[in-house]
């Protein structure tokens, strides 16, 4: 557990962050939303002491950051960021051990942990445990610069807007790795982004940061429906809200009995991808799937109804 | 085999042929001189004074490497920072003095022989590396940086895991640089007694010798030459160790 009480920041005479309290539930995904400037990087680097509080606390599990030493604390904490900042005159495998060799682990098991993680990013160990960063792509580069983050297994990982660099559909890809790998390890994670989508489908809880506050520190279905301020509501984009409600749930909650025509879904989709298959195929039902059973169907008008504004 | 690398080779096995055995190329000088002029320097071995030359040389820009390094080191240091700017300038400045004008300095304080010469050579040679280091130490890309301190370094491990590494071929740079200008300004070091390979281009000089003045010529431009290819080589090989 991530607990930030009354933090702040100043630089001169202008507070870039200014009295943050927020806490961070184990096991969990926080997105902190904003515009540049906001002061959600400076945020995100207070957890770690790259840019140390003039006020306010931190405490990780119960412990105020400032009792260890930061370059210790920092090997505690995974940190990942845009451009993923590699190494470049180490192999791909001495990058990933970087943490692990600082904390004194044994060879043996550096080797291991490196392969594990090369495995679970998909990337062959022994096709590039000795690559060098050049000679890999901007997705697969982004890939490792997580890997090295979790390299010392962390329970926290931050992350400075980790999928900025990468196109829509690697982008889409590394999200969806990233969710599996937060699901596997049991990481808490806390995520800055400018992107709205992205945190919405990152975030079990996302802060909306402006001007160095946090406007609001809530569940993605919270933030939609119930906005605290017109800042949130812009983030959001008015045109988006069902849209972006629908894309929280999966298919499988919105299933009911009954036989429908044509191509099925599967019931891990969003509901939001249901309602485009419906609209584009011109059908008012769909049938659902579920490991290759027939589960019951979806329907346009249970749609309509979850798209509408919560009440 | 490439054709560089066959005429560096025939280069430096023409050199060391001319030092061991200068009488044998005595008839390519010949033809420079006149009245019963010796053709080959006669007052000294062509290989301890070339041995002198390279000593002088070598131990300016060792020393000057180490000062100037470690001075970039310092500056680029969080509890240094204060100090870039102004020594940034004092570099500057350095690099528009002439060595000769270093070496008049340094005879009053420091006598005749090779003391001033090194302390000359060691001056001078100063300013390329630490302008170099700076540089190289200064352009880490920030990603890299924020990266090695987000993971836990201490400013010692940042230092030497990730930005000498990074700048070493920068830095590499300016050594070069410092050993070919120290070479070639050694020689101005006989004017002051000091033993280097000016000493026959002066005698030359003195008694219209054009023979004395080429071979003098000769050797320390071959030197410079496959000191500074050399080293460019070692360059290039780091690098590539640190592509981005």
């Amino acid at each position: 557990m991530i607990e930030i009480d009354q933090i702040t920041k100043t630089y001169g005479n202008s507070a870039v962050v200014d009295r943050v309290t927020m806490k961070v539930e184990p096991h969990t995904i926080a997105a902190i939303v904003g515009t540049s400037g906001s002061g959600k990087t400076t945020l995100l680097r207070m957890i770690n002491r790259l840019v140390e509080p003039t006020t306010g606390t931190i405490r990780i599990d119960g412990e105020d950051t400032r009792t260890v030493p930061a370059y210790e604390l920092r090997r505690r904490i995974g940190y990942a960021i845009q451009g993923h900042g590699l190494f470049p005159h180490r192999t791909v495998g001495q990058n990933i051990g970087t943490v692990p060799k600082l904390l004194g682990w044994d060879k043996a098991r550096i080797a291991r942990r490196v392969d594990e993680l090369l495995d679970l990013f998909q990337l062959e160990p022994g096709q590039y445990h000795d690559r060098m960063p050049s000679e890999l792509s901007g997705g697969q580069q982004q890939r490792i610069g997580v890997a090295r983050a979790l390299a010392a297994e962390p329970n926290i990982l931050l992350m400075d807007e980790p999928f900025g660099a990468l196109d829509p559909i690697i982008r889409a890809q590394a999200q969806q790795n990233l969710i599996d790998i937060q699901k596997h390890f049991g990481t808490t994670i806390v995520l800055v982004t400018h992107d709205m989508e992205e945190a919405i489908r990152l975030g079990d809880r996302i802060a909306v940061m402006d001007e160095g506050k946090i406007l609001q520190y809530a569940t993605p279905q919270e933030i939609i429906a119930r906005p605290t301020t017109g800042f949130v509501d812009e983030l959001i984009g008015t045109g988006e809200r069902p849209f972006r409600l629908l894309s929280l749930a999966s298919i499988r909650e919105a299933v009911e009995p009954g036989e429908a025509k044509g191509t099925p879904i599967s019931a891990d989709a969003t509901l939001r991808d249901g309602l485009a298959e419906l609209l584009w195929s011109g059908r008012a039902a769909l049938p659902v799937e579920d490991g290759g059973q027939r589960i019951g169907r979806v329907t346009l008008t249970e749609l309509n109804r979850r798209a509408a504004r919560p009440q | 085999m490439r054709w560089p690398l066959i005429i560096r080779l025939l280069v430096l096995a023409l050199l060391i042929a001319f030092l061991v055995s200068p009488e044998s190329f005595a008839f390519l000088l010949r033809p420079l001189i006149k009245n019963g002029q010796p053709a080959i320097y006669d007052r000294g071995s062509l290989w301890s004074l070339t041995l002198s030359h390279l000593a002088i040389t070598f131990a300016a820009t060792t020393m000057a490497t180490i000062v100037a390094l470690s001075l970039a080191i310092l500056v680029t240091r969080p509890f240094g920072a204060e100090f870039l700017p102004l020594s940034r300038s004092l570099a500057n400045i350095g690099q528009t003095f002439p060595p000769v004008a270093v070496l008049a300095l340094a005879v009053p304080i420091l006598g005749f022989g090779n003391a001033p010469t090194l302390m000359a050579l060691f001056l001078y040679g100063l300013l390329p590396i630490f302008e170099n280091s700076l540089t190289g130490l200064t352009t880490v890309p920030p990603a890299i940086t924020m990266a090695a301190r987000g993971m836990g370094m201490t400013g010692m491990q940042r230092l030497t895991r990730v930005e000498l590494p990074l700048a070493l071929p920068v830095i590499l740079g300016g050594v070069r640089l410092s050993t070919v200008i120290s070479l070639a300004t050694a020689t101005i070091g006989s004017t002051v007694a000091a033993r280097t390979l000016g000493e026959i281009i002066i005698a030359g000089l003195a008694a219209s010798n054009t023979a004395f003045v080429m071979q003098g010529g000769l050797i320390v431009t071959a030197l410079a030459v496959l000191i500074y290819d050399g080293l460019s080589a070692l360059e290039r090989f780091f690098v590539a160790c640190t592509r981005t």
